[in-house]
């Protein structure tokens, strides 16, 4: 999972509502910019929302963080690369899940 | 406390907000809006004939005015009609804010009639949008709307209001205050020295202005500091009314359709000032290859827009209003004799393309004669093509918002729809408006709405019986395989306005120069829509053209001043 790029988590707090994926995923999509992995989930009374997005470091990182700094519903951007260790080891969780699966199926 | 209806609610807060017309058509999904707005005393409502129409309308009138302007469509198609509307208002900036009815709460999500995904498909093309889903939020979501769509940069804001919120009942205690855009960024001292050490210290300046600049009206005071600097002034196809086209400073448009000396004169530049632009391909050529040996200080409201395309020596995140202000008093006055003459030198060598006298015989010269019958307070919009470029390279712009073209989405269709808009909002103003009849067609249903408004809308028509701009790139660029570009059928335009009830002015027949200019006089002073027919030949060509994806100094044609 951690590729041949260097890797990093952009820290995410957006206002909690329906379409707030759409708009925070549909900024990759449409500049082709390729979001390893997601985790996302509602904190404190549920208003608000905190999303990982486990991106390669490319030169075009800093206009993406920029861009999504004018969205409305994004409160805040920041990046972390210590959070990178979550998504390694769910990673190895659904891998293993996977085997299992797959070796029952087959 | 008073009870009323989403739709009543809606209509309310919009008066609140200082709305005064409304361009839209009714549908299934928005009647209840529509109801109520029959019985509101302050909007009036200027009913277009598809809703792409209807958008541009809004944009004609915010586009003239800075103001926010409201359009209205209905679920489904009339949301998919508007949406080329919204885009071109997210292109280039403009404050417009687009209510769409949508299927009942409970539908939405059942490929009911008329439902689309509104929201999903507005997110890429508007600033901000909402789906409303209680009638409370309403009353946040509707100034909400306001605010974005007018602050720091603007752009078009979609609300998506399903039908049973429309006809809910909602009891208020009071209503919100009015909305007002954010306060701008502040803009370091530090900053500020250094633009203005840096402007002080280039021997080679140049001022690139852009639809920033018109957007914040700092046209007048740009002017101060390149006459000050004694520096010259290129502005992007946004941003030509900025400058008075003859003033000794403007070195007009740059980019793909600039004057040959234009682009020579960026090559050598030292300092390039780039203020409210955003280094788009047709303005830049190669953008790695533009103004090579110049450092650069971008001024821009869009912290997004700052090192985009190109890594600025000085990026000043601000309203350039407020930073050129602060900026004026510390430019130093300088002749810069060697610079000037150095451009002065350029001109002769490679006289412009834009005609210095009007006149009949090219299409450059006629729309400088229009621009000089019409006078300074005229405001201009285009549609798409060749009458777009020769209007942005001979137009005498005098200033101010009075240049309405569609510069980023390159819309066909925009230019009638926004002259009618233009001139709802700016009702003393002669609106022209440049078209083609490939672009004409694309909205000409409007013509029956510039009937009914009986707005003083004069459109010249240049008729070349093809897709003009298409044509000279097959030409260019692909062995003169002109295909799909020719029209076949030889429309007669003169007598499908006049059945729309437009007054006519045909320059086709052969009676003369002055019987045409007559023939002018007699249609710019005439009231309400009117038409100016003016064949062209299939041959009168843009140029000089940079082609597409090459550096500014690769420039087909114009080395001469040919004509």
């Amino acid at each position: 999972m951690a590729g041949k790029c260097k890797q990093t988590v952009l820290d995410i707090l957006v206002k909690n509502h329906p379409g707030v994926m759409a708009h925070v995923t549909g900024l990759f999509s449409r500049r082709g910019f390729n979001v390893e992995a997601i985790l996302c989930l509602p904190i404190a009374d549920g208003t608000t929302s905190r999303i990982w997005l486990l991106v390669n470091e490319d030169g075009r990182l800093e206009q993406m963080m920029r861009q999504m700094r004018k969205l409305q519903d994004v409160y805040d951007v920041s990046t972390n690369s210590e959070y990178k260790k979550v998504f390694y080891d769910l990673s190895s969780v659904m891998e293993t899940e996977a085997s299992q699966l797959h070796a029952e199926v087959s | 406390m008073q009870t009323m209806t989403g739709a009543e609610c809606v209509i309310r807060l919009l008066e609140r907000q200082g709305v005064t017309a409304i361009a839209g058509i009714p549908g299934g999904t928005n009647l209840p809006l529509y109801d109520a707005l029959s019985r509101s005393e302050k909007i009036t409502h200027i009913l277009a004939r598809h809703e792409q129409g209807a958008g541009f309308i809004a944009q004609g009138m915010a586009r003239v005015t800075g103001e926010p302007a409201v359009c209205l469509a209905t679920s489904g198609p009339g949301v998919t009609n508007i949406l080329t509307a919204i885009a071109d208002a997210k292109l280039d900036s403009v404050p417009v804010v687009c209510i769409t009815g949508q299927v009942p709460t409970p539908l939405i999500g059942t490929d009911a009639f008329q439902e689309v995904d509104t929201y999903g498909m507005s997110i890429p093309i508007t600033k901000h949008n909402f789906l409303v889903r209680s009638v409370e939020e309403l009353l946040t979501v509707i100034p909400e709307a306001f605010r974005i769509a007018t602050s720091g940069r603007p752009g078009p804001v979609l609300v998506d209001i399903p039908r049973d919120i429309q006809v809910e009942n909602i009891s208020i205690d009071s209503f919100p205050k009015p909305s007002h855009p954010d306060e701008s960024p502040q803009v370091s001292n530090a900053d500020i020295k250094t633009a203005a050490a840096m402007i002080n210290a280039a021997a080679r300046p140049i001022l690139w202005v852009g639809g920033g600049v018109a957007a914040s009206e700092a046209g007048e005071l740009c002017r101060d500091i390149a006459e000050t600097a004694s520096m010259p002034v290129t502005m992007t196809l946004m941003g030509l009314s900025v400058i008075p086209r003859d003033h000794e400073l403007n070195i007009g448009m740059l980019g793909m359709h600039a004057e040959r000396y234009t682009n020579m004169a960026l090559e050598g530049c030292d300092l390039i000032v780039a203020a409210g632009v955003r280094f788009d391909d047709r303005a830049t050529g190669k953008v790695n290859e533009f103004c090579p040996n110049a450092k650069i200080i971008h001024i821009d409201i869009d912290h997004c827009e700052l090192d985009k395309l190109r890594s600025a020596s000085l990026g000043i995140l601000g309203d350039i209003k407020s930073v050129f202000e602060r900026l004026k008093p510390k430019i130093e006055k300088k002749k810069r004799t060697e610079w000037t003459g150095y451009i002065n030198a350029l001109r002769n060598a490679f006289p412009p393309h834009a005609p210095a006298e009007s006149g009949f015989d090219t299409p450059q010269k006629f729309i400088r004669l229009i621009g000089e019958m019409a006078g300074d307070s005229a405001v201009v919009t285009t549609d798409v093509g060749k009458h777009q470029m020769w209007t942005a390279q001979s137009y005498p712009f005098s200033g101010g918002r009075q240049w309405l073209t569609s510069g980023g989405l390159g819309t066909m269709g925009f230019g009638l729809p926004t002259a009618i808009g233009a001139s709802l909002a700016a009702p003393d103003k002669k609106v022209i408006c440049f078209s083609g009849d490939g672009s004409i067609l694309m909205n000409m249903q409007e013509l029956a709405t510039a009937v009914e408004q009986n707005v003083n809308v004069t459109v010249v028509l240049f008729n070349n019986q093809c897709l003009g701009l298409v044509h000279q790139q097959q030409e260019l660029f692909f062995n003169g395989n002109c295909f799909s570009s020719e029209f076949a059928v030889n429309l007669d335009y003169v007598s499908i306005l006049r059945g729309f009830g437009w007054s006519v002015c045909d320059l086709a027949d052969d009676s003369g120069e002055e019987a045409h200019a007559q023939a002018l006089t007699e249609i710019l002073a005439t009231d309400g829509p009117c038409l100016i027919h003016v064949p062209v030949s299939r041959e009168e060509k843009v140029l000089p053209m940079v082609p597409p994806g090459a550096a500014n100094r690769v420039m087909i044609g114009g080395d001469t001043n040919g004509r």
